[in-house]
Parts: structure tokens; C-alpha cells; sequence
């Protein structure tokens, strides 16, 4: 397939009858599932990237009887709205999703964990559940779903700091390994999938994988929905075939003046103008769990970089040194070479930092932190210093 | 087993084996901060990085299992400069004051430093930033946030070993401190005082709070007399602070060290604790009778002792409904404190406003204890100052006394007379055998019939240990015990008597009798104990105190010579009149947050 500028996808929203779909999907084996997944080359749509038919397959391996699978509805990225929209939408969709990875892993029993300030979508979505489970119970799936609400903490998105949160704990990630797979909420064999991969999972049992993985490139297959926002005209949710570059994108979204595009949120990169076109956005170039941000000329990078470390340090858990403190490090670091009240110099300790903390912390968010930290900076660095 | 290399060096170890436990096995040093040998893996602190060949980010050593053909480097150039990182970014959020710390040269954060932080500082001042506080209000321990690194070391105690969480974590990010329910002072929240905390801290946010000025000024003020106290666990303990090894008995030593410190009397808190044994063990014989004999239907069993205020605390706290069921004696302790102040003072001769009575204990919760209104039976403040173990080392330094060479010396006599009975009292376990060495020889005329008196199936670190005793031959005066069987369980850590204390409240505890020490291992674990500890030194401790037991010509309360003339001339008989007002007290309900 030839690709020139962007390929507007109609999948994740696309109308369909859940229950054709389920009716598939219960005539199909568990290992038929997994390998519908594995050969659509689906990776997760959370922002890791964890291929998803290799986390069934795991899942499904493990002998334990008590298995779970974990709806991760914790948008909390800064910049992402798009599982808020997937959900007021195509709810059963979702829900399809985690039946199929149900059957897929032998499990009986759906979370869904639902991000503490959509709670407004909820007596919506419970309609919804309830017609489902009704709906499934005619086909003869043996699949519980229940709702578990966050309380606002964006660490909550990190699969075992959910779990945590699940089971009436602090939300502070655990030590890995265990990994889900193996030990996850209540110490149970877990898959946890964002609520678009859930969707995806739906479509491709319904499209087959085969004509899914004609979407995309080798190590982005399919399409994602990005959730638009910045300096744009067309702010919004928008699904599109992956592996555009950053110069194609801007091209469409941009306001003619785009300085950087921010991918992935506040834990993803900074792209600048001059690495627009060499950029492809997916896991060859820039992964992103949706969030596009667009920047153009009248915004101050320093204070792009300010907000973001500024949430960070407000965000991480704080139960490990390098995220805890690296992130009030990072922030006041940048401030006082802001002030003039450190020397310019001091921005390659930061970077030095922001390295440590990549290696050094104890799950995803404190080894994030230095994706934007260092890619603004080095781009940057004259809006940083004066 | 699994194979992997450390270091280009091959070791097996089983399954489930930590990265660093592997190390430490080969005896490669990897250095740790938040982890502790008696609580659960944290990974928090990330002092313990290491280097795995293929992964991408570092591991924490503490956290990661062994799997087959890892290959770890705990070394490299990079695993040190995350260490360095790592340890400068606490440094940076912890008020080093470190001259002044009451924790300098003892403190793990300072010792890290000296190795990965020395030279100029990288990172910026966090500690302005923060508005740390500094809680004072408890009488044992000081909370100071601004040392804290945030390990959740306390946390950690508090709710696996004392089933308390009195503290624990809350807010998040840079704001992210270790809080009391609804961040009240430390004194109005469900704290034991235990000190579990303050011996696994690693820095100097959590110390017991000292006495050891105010010890120095009654010393040398001319006024006064002052008289002090030992407790059997502080003996086998008090050498690891004054370079012995754990588990060397220096009962003598410090006994000549004491009366070199000044003090005017040298005595035992071991003469009140076979005291304790006549007391305690003739108020459960009278529990008994009513329960068995007059079938007194109120009769509150099982009892439990009452010599740790930590367990006190706990049981006025969790379970207030099952206060009846405490031992209304006095710990040890207090009971030494009543009676310094009457019957010693009458016995000297000196005016009891003039006596300053001063512990020395393994113990924080002691400080507490001694503070309660209901401990001033006799007009005056039974006990004025409690010291722990560490901090009569600190004194014992401080007054320059050459602790390895000083001769052995003993007790002053009045209230320094002691049996084996008493000095077990400092193990888990051994309260229980004191008692049973008493009752069974009052109930049936002779020893109980175990080898050397040794009663071992109530030894150990087992968390809850049980036994039974068959009463056989008894005396006319407890013949309705004849054939009995006496149930009785023991419990140490507070997590433990929990245990205990579920059982007697589904009512499916099958005891009479129930010995509860809040500490592991008892008091020779206890929170005033040399830091560090773990379960082989308090092993070692233990092994001391049985091993001084056995050393001694008098084993069983009820033969000891001060405790024989103390009733003849003072108390009359156990749990009379005057006992009851001197040695006896009662508990009060306590709100459980």
C-alpha cells in the first residue's frame, strides 16, 4: 500500500455488533486467540508497547485457576483524552475486549480501573455493563465484569501501583519480577491492556488479523488514536494508520508555525522542528500513547519543561530516591539556571540525573521523567538558560 | 539450584534467592540502605544497584530473585555513578547536622556518604524547601522528618512485626512523608513506644529521647541520692555498644561502671522481677481457684503478664475490652521504683523527696511507662528517669571509664538480690518459666518436673509457643488442682500477640495463662537495645541470658533471700494490702487510630 500524508482509520469507533463478534470469538480455542493477536502484530496502546498476544499467551500459561483481566482506564497522561472518548462511545467494545482476553487467558473476571475524574461517565458505562453481561451470558461466556475507581493519582496508571490501588493499598508500584503475568492484582495472574488495546483486540477477532496488519509498518502495526492538542486548529481525537513521520503529521495538524511536537506526554519526547521529517511516530522513531502536543514559536520551551517537571515532582509516588528526588532536583535545577542563580553549565548535571533516573528508578514513571527532560533540554537549551 | 555469575565468578543458589543474597554469599559487598534482615524486600532506596548484562535499566539487588545464566556486575562505572547519584539526592534532602546528630558515626545514610558522596556537593539544598517538623510529644522517642530518607524501614516494623501502623506513608511526590494518622503527634496516636522503629532506622529520625543530662545532674547534685536499676536483658546486650560481641555477658562490669558513674546505689530490676513471680503467680493461683473452685463466673482468664508497658499499650489500644484479663501487677520496673522510694528509703534512712530512681532498660517504652499518672503510688514518681541500654554506653564513654578493663563488681545489697528466675525474664519465654518454676512448686510441694529446671518447651523464637503442665501431687491448699492441666502460651513481637489476642476474642483460647512481650525475642530484642539488630544477635542475647541463669546458685523466685525479708518486714504476704498499693495497677481505654 502506497502512503502519502495521512491515513484517516475508522476502526476504534466504527459501529459494529459486539455480539457477531463474541459469538466468533467463543467458537475460537484460547491458543486461536492468542495467535489472532500475535500475528496482527498488536503492541499496547498504553504507551509501553508490550506486544499484546505475547501478555495472553503468559497469562494464559500460568496454572493458577484465579486468573484476572485488568481493564487500565487510568488516563492519566497529560495531553491524552482519547480512552474518555473510546469509552462514551463504544463502551462494549471495551468490554468485548476484556471477554475475549478472558477467554484467551482462562479467566472469569474483569477490573475495570477507571481514572478517578471520569466518574461522570460512570452510570453510563454501568447501563452499558449490564446489558453486556447480559448479552454474554446468552452466548454462554462465563465473564464478571466490575468497575474500581482511581482517586486522582497518575502513578495509579503504572500496572502494579494500580494493582495496589485495586486492592485498598497505597498506590506504589511493586518490585518486578513478578511480573502481572505471573502475580498480579491480588497476587493473581493478570493482564492488564489499556481500553483501546481491549477495543483493538475486538476488531481484529472481527476484521481477522491478517487484513489488520495490511494497517502500519513492521514494528507499528494497525492504527492508534491520537488525542490532538496544542497549537493547533483541529485539536481533537483523530485515528490514524501508524508510521506517518512527525513532517506529515505537522503538515496536517499543524498552524503553519510548529516549533516542536511533544509525543507521548508529559513522560514522551520533545521533537523539534529540525527532526520533523526523520521522526516517524511508532516504535521505530517516537512511541506515543496518543498524546500529540503541538508547539508553535509564541511558547516558551522553559516553561513546557517547568509544567512537566512540575508535575512530576507532584506525581511520583515517592517511595524511591531517584524519582523522588531526581524530579525536585530536575525542577529546581531548571529554575535556578533560569534565575541566573546557577551557571549554565549545571544543565549537564541535570542531564546526568535525568540519565540515573532512567536506569535507576523503580518503574516506568521515574525512568520516564528524562525523555522530555533531555530531549528540551538539548533542543532547547538557550530557552532554558535565558 | 540456579546458576548465574556474579562478578565473573560462578555460584549456584537455590530458587528465590536475591541478587544480594547471592553476593553476600560470595562475600561480594553490595551496599543496601532501605533493606532490613527482619523485614519484607522494599527496592526503594536504590543504594543496591547493580549492573545485569543484557537488561535495560539497572536492578536493585535487594529485590531481584537469581535466575539462570544472569550475569551481574555490582561495580561498574556505571552502577557507581547511580550510587553516587543515588546517595547525594538523599544527602540533599536530609538536614545533615551531622556533628550534632545524636546518630553521628552510628548512622548508615553518613556511612554510605563517606564512601560514594565525599567532596563537593552535586545537587541543590532540598531541606529549606520542606517543612519538616520535629515531634517531640512522645516521652520515649524524638520523629525528626528532616533526617528521614524516606526507607518506610519504620513503616515496615510497625505493621509486620507489631501489627500497629502507627506510622506510615502519606502524600506523594516531593510532599511524601512518613505520618502518623492524620499527621497527630506521636502521642495521641495508637503507638506502643515500642522503639521497634528507632532500632531499624538508619539515620537519626527516629532516636529514643534522652536522659541522659538530667541522669548527670541528680549525680552531682549533693541533695541527692541516687539509686539505679538494671534490667536482666540490658547485661547481655550493653557490651555490643563497647566493642563485644553480641551475646557477652557483662553484668559485672557494668555494675563497677554504674558505681563508677556516680550513682549511690548499684541495684537489680531482677529483685523486682522475682518479686513480680510472687505477686504474679500468686494472683493467677487465686484466678484459679475462683474460676475452678468457687465457680466465680467474672473471673477474667486467660490472664496475661503485664511487665512490657509496649504489650500494655497494645492491649489499651486494640483489645480494651480484655484489660481485666491483664496481671494487675506493676512491671518490674515500677515496682522497683514504689519500693525505692518506701521501703529502701525507710530501710537507708534517707527522705524519699531526696531519692531520684533512675532504670536503665532495653527498652523505650519504659520511658513511657514511668511517665503514666497511675505509677506514683507512694507519693512520689516511682521511677524518675529511664535510660536505655545505648544510652548508658553513651554515658559510660562519656565518663572515660576503660570498660574492657575494669574489674567485675556486684549489686548493693537491699533490692540487689537476684535469682536465675528473674534474669530470664529478659528472653521471650521467660516470664512464663519464672512463674512456672514458682506456682508448680507452691501448688505441689516440689520442683516442676523438668531437667535443670530448664522448662524448654517455652524457649525459643518461635512467634507463639504453647505447653501444657500436669499439676500431680499437690499440697492440701490446691488440692482442687490436683490433675489439672495447666494451659499456657507465650508471645513475642506484637504481631504475635495479635495472633493471640484473635483467639481469646473468637473465644477459642484454650489458655489460663498467657506471657506477652511486644518486643522479638523479648526484651534482649527490644527497642533500647544496640543497633543493629537481627535475628542471630538476639539469638546470641538469648543464649547469654539462659547461659547467666544457669550460672546462678538461686533459680526460683520464691528463694530469694531479699524477697523472703522484704515480705517479713514490709509487704506482709503476695497481693496483700500493701502490695496492692504499692505494686499493683490498673489500665485505662485507649482510642485505636
Amino acid at each position: 500500500m502506497e502512503k502519502t500524508g495521512l491515513n484517516k482509520v475508522d476502526l476504534i469507533f466504527e459501529e459494529i455488533d459486539p455480539k457477531e463478534v463474541l459469538i466468533k470469538a467463543s467458537k475460537m480455542t484460547s491458543d486461536e486467540i492468542i495467535q489472532n493477536m500475535l500475528d496482527s502484530g498488536l503492541k499496547g496502546r498504553g504507551g509501553a508497547g508490550f506486544p499484546t498476544g505475547l501478555k495472553w499467551k503468559y497469562t494464559a500459561a500460568e496454572k493458577e485457576p484465579e486468573k484476572y483481566i485488568v481493564c487500565n482506564a487510568d488516563e492519566g497522561e497529560p495531553g491524552t483524552f482519547k480512552d474518555r472518548e473510546i469509552l462514551d462511545r463504544v463502551a462494549y467494545k471495551v468490554y468485548g475486549g476484556m471477554a475475549i482476553a478472558g477467554k484467551a487467558i482462562g479467566a472469569k473476571n474483569g477490573i475495570v480501573y477507571l481514572r478517578g475524574e471520569y466518574r461522570f461517565l460512570l452510570p453510563k458505562l454501568m447501563t452499558e455493563l449490564e446489558s453486556f453481561h447480559k448479552m454474554i451470558s446468552e452466548i454462554g461466556f462465563d465473564f464478571k465484569i466490575r468497575y474500581c475507581l482511581g482517586s486522582g493519582a497518575y502513578i495509579c496508571g503504572e500496572e502494579s501501583a494500580l494493582f495496589e490501588s485495586v486492592e485498598g493499598f497505597r498506590g506504589e508500584p511493586r518490585n518486578k519480577p513478578p511480573y502481572p503475568t505471573t502475580s498480579g492484582v491480588y497476587n493473581k495472574p493478570t493482564s492488564i491492556n489499556n481500553v483501546e488495546t481491549l477495543v483493538t483486540a475486538t476488531m481484529i477477532i472481527k476484521h481477522g488479523p491478517a487484513s489488520y496488519s495490511q494497517l502500519g509498518t513492521k514494528d507499528s502495526r494497525g492504527s492508534k488514536v491520537f488525542s490532538i492538542s496544542g497549537d493547533t486548529p483541529t485539536p481533537g481525537i483523530f485515528e490514524l494508520e501508524l508510521g506517518m513521520s512527525v513532517q506529515e503529521f505537522v503538515n496536517e495538524f499543524g498552524d503553519g508555525d510548529t516549533k516542536a511536537v511533544q509525543v507521548g506526554g508529559a513522560s514522551g519526547f520533545c521533537v523539534p522542528r529540525k527532526k520533523f521529517q526523520d521522526t516517524i511516530i511508532g516504535f521505530e522513531g517516537v512511541p506515543t500513547g496518543g498524546s500529540m502536543k503541538l508547539f508553535n514559536s509564541s511558547r516558551s520551551m522553559y516553561n513546557v519543561l517547568h509544567n512537566y517537571l512540575d508535575f512530576f515532582a507532584e506525581e511520583s509516588c515517592g517511595q524511591c530516591t531517584p524519582c523522588r528526588v531526581g524530579c525536585q532536583q530536575l525542577l529546581k535545577g531548571v529554575e535556578k539556571v533560569k534565575k541566573g542563580e546557577a551557571k549554565s553549565i549545571y544543565l549537564n548535571e541535570l542531564v546526568k540525573l535525568a540519565d540515573t533516573m532512567k536506569i535507576a528508578s523503580k518503574c516506568g514513571l521515574g525512568q520516564s521523567v528524562g525523555n522530555a527532560f533531555k530531549t528540551i533540554v538539548e533542543n532547547f537549551r538557550e530557552e532554558i538558560i535565558y | 539450584m540456579v546458576n548465574l555469575k556474579i562478578n565473573d565468578q560462578n555460584v549456584s543458589v537455590p530458587k528465590g534467592t536475591t541478587v544480594l543474597e547471592a553476593a553476600k554469599k560470595m562475600n561480594i559487598n553490595i551496599p543496601t540502605l532501605c533493606n532490613h534482615d527482619d523485614l519484607c524486600v522494599a527496592g526503594n532506596c536504590r543504594v543496591c544497584v547493580v549492573e545485569q548484562t543484557g537488561a535495560r535499566t539497572l536492578i536493585a539487588a535487594c529485590a531481584m530473585p537469581v535466575s539462570e545464566g544472569m550475569d551481574i556486575h555490582t561495580n561498574t562505572l556505571k552502577v557507581r555513578n547511580a550510587r553516587k547519584h543515588i546517595v547525594e539526592l538523599l544527602l540533599s534532602e536530609h538536614r545533615s547536622d551531622c556533628t550534632k546528630c545524636y546518630k553521628n558515626q552510628k548512622c548508615e545514610l553518613q556511612a554510605l556518604a563517606n564512601e560514594f558522596a565525599f567532596g563537593d556537593t552535586i545537587f541543590l539544598d532540598l531541606v529549606e524547601d520542606h517543612h519538616y517538623t520535629i515531634d517531640r510529644s512522645s516521652p520515649s522517642f524524638i520523629k525528626d522528618d528532616s533526617k528521614c530518607i524516606r526507607c518506610q524501614r519504620c513503616v515496615r516494623t510497625c505493621s509486620e512485626l507489631q501489627y500497629i501502623s502507627a506510622i506510615s506513608v502519606s502524600n506523594k511526590g516531593a510532599h511524601q512523608k512518613i505520618s502518623s494518622f492524620s499527621n497527630k503527634p506521636m502521642s495521641h496516636v495508637v503507638c506502643t513506644n515500642c522503639g521497634q522503629c528507632v532500632n531499624r532506622c538508619p539515620t537519626g529520625a527516629l532516636v529514643e529521647k534522652t536522659y541522659i543530662d538530667q541522669v548527670w545532674d541528680a549525680i552531682y547534685d549533693p541533695d541527692k541520692h541516687v539509686v539505679v536499676q538494671t534490667a536482666p536483658a540490658v547485661r547481655v546486650a550493653l557490651g555490643e555498644d563497647l566493642g563485644y560481641d553480641p551475646g557477652e555477658r557483662v553484668t559485672g562490669k557494668m555494675v563497677n561502671a554504674l558505681r563508677q558513674l556516680g550513682f549511690n546505689s548499684v541495684l537489680d530490676t531482677d529483685f523486682t522481677a522475682d518479686l513480680t513471680i510472687m505477686e504474679e503467680g500468686t494472683e493467677l493461683l487465686v484466678r484459679l481457684k475462683k474460676a475452678l473452685v468457687d465457680g466465680d463466673k467474672n473471673v477474667s482468664l486467660p490472664m496475661f503478664t503485664s511487665c512490657s508497658p509496649g504489650w500494655i499499650k497494645f492491649i489499651e489500644h486494640k483489645y480494651p475490652e480484655f484489660l481485666p484479663n491483664l496481671s494487675t501487677c506493676k512491671s518490674p520496673q515500677q515496682m522497683f521504683g514504689a519500693l525505692a522510694k518506701t521501703f529502701y528509703a525507710k530501710r537507708r534512712n534517707i527522705d524519699p523527696s531526696k531519692i531520684v530512681s533512675v532504670s536503665v532498660m532495653p527498652c523505650t517504652a519504659k520511658k513511657f511507662e514511668a511517665d503514666r499518672p497511675e505509677m506514683r503510688s507512694s507519693g512520689f514518681k516511682d521511677v524518675d528517669f529511664v535510660l536505655t541500654t545505648r544510652e548508658l554506653a553513651i554515658m559510660i564513654k562519656q565518663a572515660g571509664i576503660d570498660f574492657r578493663n575494669i574489674e567485675v563488681a556486684k549489686y548493693d545489697s537491699v533490692m540487689g538480690d537476684s535469682t536465675g528466675a528473674a534474669v530470664i525474664f529478659g528472653a521471650t519465654g521467660g516470664v512464663m518459666e519464672a512463674a512456672l518454676r514458682t506456682a508448680y512448686e507452691i501448688v505441689t510441694g516440689h520442683e516442676v518436673p523438668f531437667g535443670n529446671l530448664n522448662i524448654t518447651p517455652v524457649r525459643g523464637m518461635d512467634g507463639v509457643k504453647e505447653a501444657t503442665i500436669k499439676i500431680a501431687g499437690c499440697v492440701d491448699d490446691w488440692k482442687f488442682l490436683e490433675g489439672a492441666e495447666l494451659k499456657v502460651a507465650i508471645a513475642h513481637g506484637l504481631v504475635n500477640a495479635n495472633k493471640i489476642m484473635k483467639l481469646v476474642k473468637a473465644g477459642k483460647a484454650p489458655y489460663h495463662f498467657v506471657e506477652v512481650m511486644a518486643c522479638p525475642g523479648g526484651c534482649i530484642g527490644g527497642g533500647g537495645q544496640p543497633i543493629p539488630t537481627n535475628m542471630q544477635i538476639r539469638k546470641n542475647r538469648m543464649a547469654a541470658i539462659y547461659s547467666e541463669d544457669e550460672h546462678m546458685v538461686l533459680r526460683k523466685s520464691h528463694e530469694n533471700p531479699d524477697v523472703i525479708a522484704i515480705y517479713k518486714e514490709f509487704l506482709e504476704n503476695p497481693n496483700s494490702h500493701k502490695s496492692h498499693e504499692l505494686l499493683h495497677t490498673h489500665y485505662v481505654e485507649r482510642e485505636n487510630y
